[in-house]
């Protein structure tokens, strides 16, 4: 098994993990890290793409982590986002809860965080 | 390839936008809105002028980033689809502006506030995302461009900053974001595969192949993610009922298009040879699928914004039909014939009528101070505008003479006609009653008699009630703007027999629907109240049930993964060639 392989099938385990986390989680802070595994298996997936179209000589392929630096940026752009929008719906309703079934009351559903 | 004549354009259309961003930004919240002023009619001017550029050259305007041609560098280019998708968003974006300058103006004297100054940047925001998603040439930049869009939408859901709202926006959040992993995961996947993302180099070397099916299912989804098609719509009828109305305008009419386009790119220009009619199929039935199931769900919503949310579930739908119809006649590939240009209009079309409809269903709300549809009785004597801003909106949405869903509509028929596929005939044709249906509902109660005159708690500004007008009217009248790119023999006179008919067919057919599924009887009276009327009920509140059950997080979820590894199937299944 090459290193680009035994990379690939990390990346593979990573993405599925983290969509399974990001489908059973109800918690949105779970369902937030599920997002950053799932995102980080996509980015050693490219990191392992980018080893293998390596094989012109040079130590590896440039323009993929070109390309991985802007998918962490955006990534990370987005969890902070996410955690904004989460912070401020414990400040506004006390809950965090994703269910809009959910009567929006404050001071219910306590047990979610 | 080289940078074409008036290829600076497109980098203005990008910048444009961004620079009132930034320049607001830094300038504060009274000058927010005065940077948006001044960026609406230029960006507008700039959209009409790679029109320009693309109909005097005849081809594709290209701008090369840096001077560096692709595969290296990255290139913008325009093409037909983009210089009217730029030109549709520019002109809504500007209605839009001018219907918000009194819900989110900075009066002199008046302390400034949080959510006008996040509204205007926000606006700019949306629309410098929208034009890259119009001009990107490649698929990384789109990536960056879409979550750019979504970064700018999501905000625009919570500025009021209510838990409700908030907790749209969270939900509207993650599963975009889902949807845009798997993008992205695909656009891995055949950068591994091909060594470019660039869309022409890409089209050139992609062949119908593991890797590229993989990459088509996953991108494919996660694109319909963000774009709300059924049963992946758990995310939008809370954030576009919630929002502000100036907002979901933005949102319903103009952020759901930007992933759709993408959708489109990718089929037509990226892998026209990869997909297979299966696959379209399976597109096209689930376009079908949100036509009835967000129609009658419209038809059971007891609030008008969350009727206007659905009745965008059902138009989104729409968008899809055309692609089994825009297969060539061996089958083989997708081309760019008569059933996407009848898709672009339709898009156009809607983003005209619903950024109306949302800006008089908000109008209406903010004069009554509530807006249950049962209660809407003597509202069209109180605000006739508004009232005829809904119908005309309907209207356009029904595909009646001359609106650009009536043309859209002949152009796909055409084609549905021309390939044999009469199942889609029967949706284009019936779900234009399912349309009738809620508008239906909505005019009857508005325009119901009241003994007592009806009590505005606002009187809502002139300047915005027109701005909605002008934005219904021009997607009534949109099929005289199509009229260089399509035969005028398309279009004819509104009241001739062989239009009125299926007109007032398609009206009957939205009265009786509204009859049988509404949840209040249509006419105040309970003379209908008989055991078809219990049977239809039932069926409706079936319905409302299954809409539920498909809107909660882990059923959303697993539809995602499961129509990703349906389209992979389909895509394996290719036909004799």
């Amino acid at each position: 098994m090459t290193a680009a392989t035994l990379f690939g099938l990390c990346a593979a385990v990573l993405i599925g993990v983290g969509l399974y986390g990001l489908i059973v989680n109800p918690h949105p802070l779970r369902k937030i890290l599920s997002f950053n595994v799932v995102g980080s298996g996509v980015f050693l997936l490219f990191g392992a793409i980018a080893h293998r179209g390596a094989a012109a000589g040079m130590g590896g392929d440039p323009v993929p982590q070109a390309l991985l630096i802007t998918g962490i940026v955006v990534a990370f752009s987005a969890t902070a986002l996410a955690v904004a929008l989460l912070l401020r719906l414990f400040d506004e309703t006390g809950s965090v809860t994703l269910s809009s079934d959910a009567p929006a009351k404050t001071g219910n559903n306590a047990g979610a965080h | 390839m080289l940078t074409t004549p008036g290829g600076w354009l497109l980098l203005l259309a990008v910048l444009a936008p961004f620079v009132g961003v930034l320049a607001g930004l830094a300038l504060g919240a009274r000058n927010a809105q005065r940077v948006a002023t001044l960026t609406l009619p230029v960006g507008l001017a700039v959209a009409g002028g790679i029109a320009w550029t693309l109909v005097q050259s005849g081809d594709t305007v290209v701008y090369l980033l840096g001077g560096w041609a692709p595969p290296l560098g990255i290139a913008l280019r325009a093409d037909g689809l983009s210089a009217a998708m730029l030109l549709a968003v520019a002109v809504v974006i500007c209605g839009i502006g001018v219907y918000a300058v009194a819900d989110f103006g900075s009066p002199a004297g008046m302390p400034e506030k949080r959510a006008p100054f996040v509204f205007w940047l926000l606006l700019l925001a949306v629309w410098g995302s929208l034009n890259l998603v119009f001009v990107s040439g490649d698929l990384f930049t789109l990536y960056v461009a879409l979550e750019l869009l979504t970064f700018s939408g999501v905000p625009l859901v919570c500025l009021d900053g209510r838990g409700e709202t908030l907790r749209a926006a969270l939900r509207y959040l993650l599963f975009a974001l889902a949807g845009s992993l798997l993008y992205l995961l695909g656009a891995v996947l055949l950068y591994g595969g091909y060594g470019t993302l660039d869309i022409a180099l890409l089209a050139g070397r992609i062949h119908p192949e593991p890797i590229a099916w993989a990459a088509a299912a996953l991108m494919t989804v996660g694109l319909l993610a963000k774009t709300a098609l059924f049963p992946l719509h758990i995310w939008l009828p809370p954030a576009h009922a919630g929002a502000p109305a100036a907002a979901s305008a933005v949102l319903s009419a103009l952020v759901v298009k930007g992933s759709w386009f993408l959708v489109v790119r990718l089929w037509f220009d990226v892998m026209p040879g990869v997909v297979t009619i299966p696959a379209a199929q399976l597109l096209a039935g689930l376009g079908a699928a949100a036509i009835v199931v967000g129609s009658i769900v419209a038809l059971r919503q007891e609030r008008l914004k969350l009727l206007v949310a659905y009745s965008t579930i059902a138009q989104i739908g729409y968008l899809f039909l055309m692609f089994p119809l825009a297969f060539d006649a061996s089958g083989t590939a997708l081309v760019h014939g008569a059933a996407l240009t009848g898709g672009l209009l339709q898009a156009v079309s809607h983003a005209t009528a619903k950024a109306g409809m949302f800006m008089a269903a908000g109008l209406i709300y903010a004069a009554l101070g509530h807006d249950r549809i049962a209660d809407l009785g003597g509202v069209a004597r109180a605000m006739p505008v508004t009232v005829l801003t809904f119908a005309v909106s309907g209207l356009a949405l029904m595909g009646v003479v001359p609106s650009g869903a009536y043309l859209a509509k002949k152009l796909l028929l055409e084609s549905a006609d021309g390939s044999g596929q009469w199942w889609w005939t029967m949706v284009l044709q019936g779900g234009a009653a399912f349309t009738a249906g809620y508008v239906v509902l909505v005019l009857t109660n508005a325009l119901r008699r009241t003994t007592a005159p009806v009590q505005l708690v606002k009187r809502v500004s002139r300047l915005s009630e027109f701005a909605a007008l002008a934005l219904a009217v021009s997607s009534l009248l949109l099929a005289f703007a199509a009229l260089g790119p399509v035969p005028s023999s398309l279009i004819s006179n509104p009241l001739l027999p062989k239009e009125l008919g299926p007109t007032l067919l398609v009206v009957f057919g939205g009265v009786l629907l509204a009859l049988g599924l509404s949840r209040r009887a249509l006419f105040g009276a309970d003379s209908i109240d008989g055991p078809v009327r219990r049977v239809t009920v039932a069926v409706g509140s079936g319905f409302e049930q299954t809409d539920a059950f498909l809107r909660r997080w882990p059923s959303a979820s697993l539809a995602l993964l499961l129509s990703a590894a349906l389209f992979g199937a389909l895509l394996l299944a290719r036909g004799p060639h």
